[in-house]
């Protein structure tokens, strides 16, 4: 089932044109940004002289760390009065990253989400729980809209009570789930717990952080669902930029929306077809907040053309970062953002190290961090207070539970060079 | 009344819940010959706190803190017992009259009898209350 047949199936010479079409407009909308403004100037380059496709390859990539510079507005391409929405995802350090949406975006945005559900089958009569953060977290209302505008059912669910949400499946014969993959493998094992078959599921939209084959045949038994690969980022909308089809061999990306490139990610160089690396994404159609060659540190590769569905080349499925984010219960969460935390609470040190395990197939994050000396009244309520302040400021800006172990001071490994703080103990699921 | 020379010192040491942590103290206050005469160990979420009362507790404290250990004083008082059914009972309500508050407490028992050892708010007025109440004090000079 196609929900744009005509764009979805382009031929590769019409895409190319609308692909290039769409690249100078973004490029007119990105000099809107002083940030871009800027760095095309100093390139020399102008929307008028990108005269191929290949010719992006003149222009530098954009990083998270850059978004950085302009928060919490700065990488806005229109006035204020005409953004609509605002979302934010992890930065790298204090604060978030922020991303803005026009109405038309917002439209769009919900174009890509209905392309994506229709691709695999569901619509009209389908009964649809979200059960992802709707705060702030594009994966919420980004799924929401756009099930809304194929005319799906939407029970706005949220994350949560996972009782409840057994129940409202069972009640309201829910037919259609989206989550993080590690939720759908608890929610099945309550469901178990409770007795529950939960007949009425047909598909699972799982994504948020990556997933491998075996969960998915596990989930697919235990759910009686067909699984899909979500795939998708804040700084390009949200979720909806790739999507698996009913064939489930890689994810389409919407070419006509995103214009695609693999990179080495040490020297910046393209790869071939079929070879790993950094994807590097200029999104086509974003007029709040145009990109230029954002480097998302998801590592993948281009698959050969052809898939029996008819629409365009391919991606892999996501199988690692080529920076240090981590995914923990869906949440993206950078070292340097614990880090950051940890130098403005005085009562700890600044060094730390992190453990990631995985309970009943749910992430927990476990932070080792040193009492500092001064602070040390001999009083053990006084210390349990500062692993309180510690846990809390984390979750504050990660928005993540984590446990938080005081250690005596100088007991945690120093670095020299590349610092190692991240034990992950999780399973791939 | 002179207050202070019922003001105890104890050592209170952080440390992590994990083998060998008393061992490496223990051993600390052995080698510079210092004696134990009470302990207590608190535990909560994954570390703990080692409170004793020391004959040298200045010497304790520069000792460990040498060792890198995390040290800190804390005044605590000392009540006498009876060594006898009853004998907490005994201190235990004069306290409990007197309206004092008990932080934390632990307790030994020695040739001179048994000892509550008591980390309470208000030192200063406990140690009034606890006079007028009848029960004997120990003198910090008992200790150290």
């Amino acid at each position: 089932m196609f929900w744009d047949k005509k764009i979805e199936t382009l031929k590769t010479d019409d895409l190319q044109a609308l692909q290039l079409k769409r690249l100078k407009k973004t490029i007119s909308q990105a000099q809107k940004v002083g940030f871009f403004k800027k760095r095309l100037s100093d390139a020399g380059i102008t929307a008028s002289s990108i005269k191929t496709l290949d010719d992006i390859r003149k222009i530098p990539f954009t990083k998270k760390q850059d978004l950085r510079e302009g928060y919490p507005f700065g990488f806005f391409a229109v006035p204020l009065k005409e953004i609509v929405r605002i979302h934010t995802t992890s930065g790298t350090t204090g604060k978030p990253t922020v991303v803005g949406y026009t109405k038309k975006d917002l439209d769009v945005w919900a174009d890509l989400i209905a392309r994506n559900m229709t691709m695999v089958g569901v619509g009209k009569e389908d009964i649809f729980q979200n059960m992802v953060n709707y705060g702030m977290f594009t994966g919420g209302l980004g799924f929401h809209y756009g099930a809304e505008k194929i005319g799906m059912t939407v029970i706005p669910s949220a994350t949560g009570n996972t009782k409840r949400q057994i129940e409202m499946i069972r009640d309201f014969g829910v037919t259609t789930i989206h989550c993080t993959p590690s939720y759908a493998m608890h929610l099945s094992e309550v469901a178990e717990e409770m007795g529950e078959s939960l007949d009425s599921l047909k598909t699972g939209i799982f994504g948020a952080e990556p997933w491998s084959e075996s969960i998915r045949h596990s989930l697919e038994k235990r759910l009686g669902v067909t699984a899909f690969d979500s795939y998708g980022l804040s700084e390009l909308f949200g979720p909806g930029v790739a999507f698996e089809c009913e064939e489930r061999n890689g994810l389409h990306i919407w070419h006509d929306s995103y214009l695609v490139e693999i990179i080495d990610p040490n020297t910046g160089e393209r790869v071939s077809d079929g070879e790993r690396g950094e994807l590097v994404v200029t999104p086509l159609v974003k007029e709040a907040m145009p990109l230029l060659r954002y480097r998302t540190g998801d590592v993948t590769m281009l698959l050969e053309d052809g898939c029996l569905c008819k629409r365009a080349q391919k991606i892999a499925r996501i199988t690692g970062r080529s920076d240090d984010m981590l995914v923990i219960r869906g949440i993206n969460v950078f070292p340097s953002q614990i880090e950051h935390v940890l130098l403005k609470i005085p009562e700890v040190g600044n060094q730390f190290m992190v453990y990631i395990d995985r309970i009943n197939y749910l992430d927990e994050m476990t932070v080792e961090v040193e009492i500092n000396r001064d602070f040390f009244s001999g009083e053990l309520t006084d210390l349990a207070k500062i692993q309180k302040k510690v846990g809390k400021e984390l979750r504050d800006s990660l928005e993540l539970r984590t446990t938080v172990r005081l250690v005596e001071p100088g007991s945690l490994p120093r670095f020299e060079g590349k610092a190692k703080r991240v034990i992950d103990r999780r399973e791939e699921i | 009344m002179d207050i202070k020379k019922y003001v105890i010192r104890q050592i209170s040491i952080f440390s992590e819940n994990r083998p060998g942590r008393l061992a490496a103290i223990a051993h600390a206050l052995g080698e510079e010959k210092i004696n134990i005469l009470a302990f207590s160990i608190a535990e909560a979420n994954g570390f703990g706190v080692v409170r004793a009362l020391v004959d040298h507790p200045e010497k304790a404290h520069d000792k460990l803190l040498s060792l890198g250990f995390n040290i800190a004083f804390t005044d605590v008082i000392a009540v006498h017992m009876k060594d006898q059914p009853g004998g907490l009972y005994e201190v235990a309500k004069i306290l409990g009259d007197a309206g004092i508050n008990i932080e934390y407490s632990y307790a030994y028992s020695g040739k001179e009898g048994a000892v509550l050892i008591l980390r309470v708010d208000q030192i200063d007025d406990a140690i009034t209350k606890i006079k007028t109440s009848g029960a004997t004090l120990l003198e910090r000079s008992v200790f150290h």
